[in-house]
């Protein structure tokens, strides 16, 4: 495809001028998410006001764990791909092959510039044969747009246009059949399908950021208001609580899941050349296909493999004790100063306390002994200084049963 | 079917020079030329009947030495005596020319001597200068990352010669170094004749005006081009400049180079990330080990290659390559030869520049930047037919101008301006010799447009990419990837997109010819 | 007869910096000042009853806060208000504005092109990136790349360590962008003409350049490099108008026991034995000072102060070639109540920041062909401010005050010098530009005070009205700033240094210059510098 330009006429721009005046977008849930806010503790996500949390942040978790959580994704960058070529377009941008991926099922990868360096991650669904939704942290309309250069493949941003809910806990399952998307039990983990809504579609798949069972749903933003009545209405006997953004971090961490620009800096974002990362840098390494054709990165990624130019390693970390290790310095040998804790905290399920850490090789790679953290843990306005051993552990943390059972259970 | 280690795309001079070079160390080369004759941008073409004329590049000015004695061109046929040296004619409308004799102005004439002594020392000057960078040319750029031991001593070598130039010559040097011409003359000149040709020579080929700040890099580079080991020594080739094409091509066949004509190629093959072959037009295909690109760098990675064998980032580089061309070619079959007022014989040998002062070339340069043609173009004008007979009907006369400025993405289009674009240069030439509007048997302009249509240069660009500061050197043809080598193993860029740049040089070819045998291409 | 330790000729905002510094290192120190205000180009004068004009510089972010904290500023009074916004007028009648949050930001450009609101970041990483390469060089004196002196090339070598960090392709990056024109690089990044446009601007401000003129890429860094406390890039008001912080350096100078004389035009500068002694006065009074530091710039102070025969030939020929044409002016407006503008929201943030009515490259660039032809442009570029929307001392409640910078401005008029129906024709094309967008707006003018580069020559004494003190091209920056071999802050003379913009770092409301030459004078005296901050982190 060729760079069209996307200017907008005079008049739908001059339409548009009002958006200083809210300067945090409501997504369009917001009406609903709105009059559950007890704690009004909003957050900025990519320009709209997000909830931390919306009665209690350690509740909102346990509903993720024991019943059914939903949490407005919408704000999340989406774009749809769409074209004869997109499947050929997707896999010379994307880490992971694409033709694989099956229409009707979905795959997290992600991908990187010439270097090799990540520019995010995501999750990749294939509607169709030719059609697809790229859903992603970062926005990244240039870069795919060049990449489309030679490729007779559409691509559109459609963030604002399309609504987004994950749905999940243990009863999840339970609250989409009784809601009436008939045939939902069908779906395995990564698979999609499309399903009657309000005389439009919803597209849900068995995918989620918590580890646990668990659905997202995607709909048309103009149907998001009836489709959270629906699912609220069936979820009532089955504890469906709305939750925020704090619950559901602790859900992720606990799956050993990363998020960029938490966990790692994207390559667009870096100003250091120290922040740069390479997949197998964040242990996405896994997602590198050698074996498919061209793809961005490649032969960097090979030549930094070849030549053993990795410089750090993204490690799940066990500490002793019970307090969290956020942002935490670790040492090896409780001098030298080998990385950086970059998420943390005490797993309720695990009943273990754990971080994730980004360690320079070959700490936490072939050197995993000896290992430290050193905690800042404020006891009445007074910070305690811990020096804590951290042993290199595997993720995900928790492995729940019911995430990948089929059929799905009730609860 | 004969197998071949090295396939060159494109036989212009680059190509052909790195085929040449190769096929010496011992490759058996193939070069596939699209047209139906090598030569690319530099060849001798009839143009209307019985007139010959050097169909894009005219003058010669930077034939590599190293070219030179590599491919041994003398034995080959190539004549270059100092003799053949032709002055440089700044025409003036009001008055006699200026004129630079020899190589580059050793003698000036038709000025005052105070501006002919600050002329000696000015020139001396440039010619240091010049000559500090010279040694780049016929190198590869350096590396910063990981530079080889003969690298480092390279560019020691120039560290050395930089202080031997004496503390205050160079601090000068690196003060003017990327400064705009104009400003430079200002300074030192008074004649605005001497000032508009040398502002003329600077910018030619590129889209710069003498303002632009490091336009004077372009004066440099034409300086450290050298004919006949005279540095800016220019000569019109006996035969054209077809005929030093034919010397590269025998000086290659020689050493058992194939060349087939017609022959355009449709496709690099790619497997793995390494380039194996080519498929040509025709369907047919053909591998080799090495393959060598002459032509366009963004039409072989974009066109040739194609961005799925290519990380984006590379394709958002070359994309971003300015490839503009500036400047159109204007040939005139004339029934009798012109006169330029005020011109003597010998000048009328020379090259004729139009270009009356830093503040026209200026004032030409201002449109092209809005997709506008000058309505009072600058001009280098040869009468090639004066000292080569060959090329004209007895008693008629040729003539071959490169003329600025005309910008590639003309607004109207150039099926709408390249009338009213002719009539204007006919304009200004007919202000400078009367008379020659009514000479006129034929005339052909080649604009932007038509160069990229007939001689395959996307752009129209002689360069085939802006030679300006952020495009030369390591920067050359993309940041990252200055070394000739490319993304694709096996895939050489050899062409002018690659350093050191345009002009019938060789050099690139040379060069990148090099870079294969050092990597075992 | 007094022998001060040193006199600084001229008290504009370097001047008093280096003052101040030396004053601070124990020396006794007297500023001299021609006019009967500090200031230089930073000063705010009532020029008309309850206004303050803050009539040559106008905006404040250059100013490094090392200088700030050193010279105790904010306590003589020193504060600096960030703006909220920005735009550039669109002829269509629209406008693309430039918000603060980061969302906004993309959503406004994304009323444009989607794909534009997206390339931003990455335009905005490799900008911080450029910026953090060449902002420790600020405080820092240039090598001199001539010399085997241990300083020097313990200087080179910082240099070449800072380009040993990056990668080859990074470096060759780096070196590329110094000699793009900043529509080239923005031509890397976007599409839309209007926002190219709103980038440009830094890329051409001051400058005798066009934004297609190589080596602009570069100058819109030198204006990204600033800072409001900590936020870089971005712009402000000093509070009470640029003349407060002349007026806090001067308070924070006479606090520490310096000495400043207005209404003192230096003649010529004393020298004898090859060594400058003091200062003579128009009025023939000698002043007699250990050293003597020239805030002037680098023409005035060697082709008017000092006498030709002090300097040696290659000296002088530099100092001649150094260029220093003007290219802009200033428009200064009193006004009766807000102006209002049709296509902005009566609300919008963007009358608290700087509006711009030039909305392509092609205008801005046919401007800058107009400069070259020597005359003003008749569709000129405009950036105007009116620092009244958050800053209440500098007019009456509900009345404003507007600046307008505006370029391009030649030194001469089609080869003359200004005239002051030169004068007029240039303000009217300002005014005329500006009524389009703004009904009504000529009658709001109280009072209206023009600045040509005739002005701002004849009042601050910038040599043809340049208000960077030479032009910001590669032959006039680091070690070439002002002149090869003297671009330390030395001059051929003994004991007479530069301090102004004309040395390196250059111009702006930086202070740098004046900082980096106290520095060096107290190298000489060997005195210490431990009073001096060493440059902050860099962001």
């Amino acid at each position: 495809m060729n760079h069209q330009p996307t200017l907008k006429s005079s008049k739908a721009r001059t339409a548009a001028q009002s958006h200083f005046r809210t300067l945090r977008l409501g997504t369009p849930f917001q009406p609903h998410i709105d009059a559950l806010a007890k704690t009004q503790d909003w957050y900025n996500w990519a320009g709209y006001r997000a909830p931390h949390s919306l009665w209690d942040e350690e509740l909102e978790y346990f509903a993720i764990r024991s019943q059914a959580a939903l949490f407005d994704i919408s704000p999340m960058t989406k774009y749809r791909i769409e074209g004869p070529d997109a499947e050929a377009f997707l896999d010379r941008v994307t880490l992971r092959d694409v033709t694989k991926l099956k229409p009707g099922r979905v795959h997290y990868t992600a991908w990187c510039d010439d270097e090799g360096f990540v520019l995010d991650d995501g999750t990749l669904f294939r509607l169709s044969p030719t059609r697809f939704r790229l859903c992603s942290q970062e926005r990244h309309l240039p870069w795919l747009l060049d990449s489309a250069i030679g490729f007779n493949v559409v691509i559109e941003e459609e963030t604002e246009t399309v609504a987004g809910l994950a749905l999940q806990g243990p009863t999840s399952f339970a609250v989409l059949r009784d809601a009436g998307f008939a045939g939902v039990e069908k779906l395995k983990v990564f698979d999609l399908a499309e399903f009657p809504h309000d005389g439009g579609t919803v597209t849900i798949s068995r995918t989620g950021f918590t580890g646990d069972l668990g659905y997202e749903l995607f709909v048309p933003a103009e149907k998001a208001l009836s489709l959270w009545d629906r699912l609220m209405t069936s979820g009532e006997l089955r504890g469906i609580r709305a939750i925020g953004y704090t619950a559901l971090n602790r859900a992720r961490l606990e799956a050993g899941l990363i998020v960029a620009n938490a966990d790692f800096t994207t390559a667009e974002h870096a100003i250091r050349a120290d922040r740069l990362r390479m997949p197998d840098e964040i242990g996405l390494g896994f997602m590198v296909d050698l074996e498919k054709g061209h793809f961005n990165g490649r032969r960097a990624i090979l030549g930094a493999r070849a030549k053993r130019k990795l410089r750090y390693v993204l490690v799940g970390l066990e500490i002793e004790g019970n307090i969290p290790a956020e942002h935490a310095i670790v040492y090896h040998k409780k001098h030298q100063e080998v990385g950086l804790v970059s998420a943390a905290m005490w797993s309720p399920m695990a009943k273990r306390n754990i971080a994730i850490a980004s360690l320079a090789r070959p700490y936490g790679d072939t050197m995993v002994e000896d290992l430290w953290v050193e905690i800042y843990t404020m006891r009445e306005l007074q910070y305690q200084k811990l020096m804590k051993r951290a042993k290199v552990v595997a993720r995900p943390f928790i492995k729940l049963d019911r995430r990948t059972a089929n059929p799905p259970a009730d609860f | 079917m004969t197998s071949f280690d090295a396939i060159v795309i494109g036989g212009g001079h680059n190509g052909l020079v790195a085929a040449a070079t190769l096929a010496k160390a011992g490759r058996k080369v193939l070069v596939l030329e699209a047209a139906s004759e090598v030569g690319g941008a530099a060849r001798t073409k009839d143009f209307a009947p019985g007139f010959r004329v050097s169909s894009i590049a005219h003058v010669l000015t930077r034939l590599h030495p190293d070219v030179v004695k590599t491919l041994e061109l003398e034995k080959h046929g190539l004549q270059i005596a100092r003799g053949d040296f032709m002055p440089s004619v700044a025409l003036s409308k009001d008055g006699p020319p200026l004129v630079l004799h020899g190589a580059y102005g050793e003698v000036l004439t038709g000025s005052t001597p105070s501006e002919q002594s600050v002329w000696k020392e000015l020139r001396a000057q440039l010619m240091r200068y010049a000559g500090i960078l010279k040694p780049f040319l016929s190198r590869r750029p350096p590396d910063l990352a990981g530079m080889s031991l003969a690298e480092t001593a390279a560019l020691g070598q120039t560290a050395l010669a930089l202080k031997k130039l004496g503390k205050e010559d160079m601090r000068d040097f690196l003060r003017v170094l990327l400064m705009n011409v104009a400003d430079l003359l200002d300074e030192q000149l008074a004649d605005i004749r001497l000032k508009g040709l040398l502002a003329f020579d600077a910018t030619l080929g590129s889209h710069l005006g003498p303002r632009s700040p490091t336009s004077l890099l372009g004066l440099y580079y034409r300086l450290a081009g050298e004919t006949g080991g005279a540095a800016g020594a220019q000569m019109l080739p006996k035969g054209g400049m077809g005929a030093v094409v034919a010397a590269i091509r025998a000086a290659g066949e020689k050493a058992g180079v194939t060349i087939r004509t017609a022959a355009p190629v449709a496709k690099i093959i790619v497997e793995k990330g390494r380039a194996v072959g080519v498929a040509l037009d025709s369907g047919e295909v053909l591998r080799a080990r090495t393959i060598v690109s002459a032509i366009n760098p963004a039409a072989t990675m974009l066109d040739l290659v194609g961005p799925r064998e290519i990380d984006t980032g590379f394709i958002r580089k070359v994309k971003n390559i300015r490839m503009k061309g500036d400047a159109a070619k204007l040939h005139l079959a004339l029934d009798r030869p012109p006169q330029f007022s005020g011109v003597d014989a010998a000048g009328h040998k020379g090259r004729l520049v139009i270009a009356p002062s830093p503040d026209h070339v200026e004032r030409a340069f201002n449109p092209s930047k809005y997709g506008e043609f000058s309505p009072e173009p600058v001009m280098e004008i040869t009468l090639p037919s004066l000292s080569d007979p060959s090329l004209a009907p007895s008693g008629a006369c040729v003539l071959s101008a490169v003329v600025q400025y005309a910008p590639y993405a003309l607004k109207e289009g150039w099926d709408a301006g390249k009338p009213k674009f002719l009539k204007a240069i006919m304009a200004q030439l007919e202000s400078y010799a009367p008379g020659i509007g009514n000479s006129v048997l034929h005339a052909e302009l080649l604009t932007p447009a038509d160069i990229e249509a007939n001689y395959r240069m996307p752009g129209g660009h002689w360069h085939h990419g802006e030679l300006q500061a952020d495009q030369m050197l390591m920067s050359r043809p993309v940041s990252g990837w200055s070394g000739y080598n490319t993304p694709i193993d096996g895939l050489f860029l050899a062409g002018a997109g690659s350093h050191p740049g345009g002009g019938v040089s060789g050099a690139p070819g040379l060069n990148a010819a090099r870079r294969i045998i050092a990597m075992k291409g | 007869m007094k022998a001060w330790d040193a006199i600084i000729i001229g008290g504009g905002h370097n001047g008093l910096v280096n003052a101040c510094y030396l004053q601070r290192a124990g020396l006794d120190v007297l500023v001299v000042e021609k006019n009967d205000w500090v200031g230089g180009a930073a000063t705010s004068r009532e020029l008309t009853p309850g206004f303050l004009y803050s009539n040559c510089s106008y905006v404040c972010s250059l100013f490094r806060p090392e200088i700030m904290r050193d010279l105790e500023l904010p306590r003589f009074g020193l504060q600096v208000i960030s703006y909220e916004g920005g735009a550039v007028f669109t002829r269509d009648g629209d406008y693309l504005a430039n918000y603060r949050d980061h969302d906004a930001h993309r959503r406004e450009f994304a009323r444009f092109s989607k794909r534009d609101a997206e390339a931003y970041d990455r335009y905005s990483r490799d900008v911080t990136r450029q910026c953090r390469f060449i902002q420790p060089l600020l405080m820092r004196t240039a090598p001199d790349p001539t010399s085997l002196k241990p300083r020097d090339l313990g200087e080179l070598l910082y240099l070449g360590k800072k380009f040993a960090g990056l990668s080859a392709e990074e470096m060759a990056l780096r070196l590329r962008f110094w000699t793009m024109s900043i529509s080239e690089f923005l031509d890397e990044y976007f599409e839309t003409d209007v926002i190219k446009a709103n980038f440009a601007l830094s890329g051409i401000i001051g400058t005798a350049l066009g934004p297609m003129s190589p080596g602009t890429a570069y100058v819109l860094l030198h204006h990204y490099m600033g800072e409001v406390d900590g936020s870089v890039g971005a712009w402000g008001y000093a509070r009470g108008g640029m003349g407060a912080v002349t007026k806090a350096l001067a308070a924070s100078f006479k606090a520490s026991g310096g000495t400043i004389r207005t209404g003192a035009e230096v003649d010529h500068v004393l020298v004898g034995r090859g060594k400058a002694k003091g200062v003579v006065l128009a009025g023939g009074e000698e002043i007699y000072g250990k050293l003597v530091v020239s805030n002037a710039d680098v023409k005035r102070t060697f082709l008017k102060l000092v006498e030709e025969k002090e300097l040696p030939d290659i000296f002088l020929r530099r100092v001649k070639n150094f260029k220093i044409r003007g290219s802009s002016g200033k428009v200064n407006i009193a006004l009766d109540s807000l102006p209002e503008f049709p296509a902005l929201p009566k609300d919008s943030p963007v009358y608290r920041g700087d509006m711009h009515f030039t909305d392509s490259m092609e205008r801005m660039e046919r401007a800058y062909d107009d400069w070259k032809a020597g005359r003003w442009s008749a569709d000129p570029f405009l950036e105007m401010v009116i620092p009244t929307t958050l800053d209440p001392t500098m007019a009456p409640p509900g009345k404003h005050f507007m600046s307008c910078f505006v370029q391009y401005a030649p030194p001469k008029v089609n080869g003359h010098d200004w005239t002051d129906a030169d004068r007029d024709g240039f303000a009217e094309s300002v005014v005329a530009q500006i009524a389009e967008y703004s009904p009504g707006f000529r009658d709001r003018i109280v009072h209206m005070e023009v600045r040509t580069p005739r002005e701002i020559e004849a009042e601050v004494g910038l040599t043809e009205g340049n208000i960077f003190q030479g032009e910001l091209t590669f032959d006039q920056l680091l070690f070439n700033r002002p002149v090869p071999g003297y671009a330390q802050y030395r001059s051929p003379v003994g004991g007479l240094y530069m301090c102004g913009s004309s040395t390196h770092p250059g111009g702006g409301v930086m202070g740098a210059p004046g900082r980096n030459a106290a520095a060096e004078i107290l190298r000489d005296l060997a005195k210490s510098t431990s009073h001096m901050s060493p440059a902050h982190d860099v962001i």
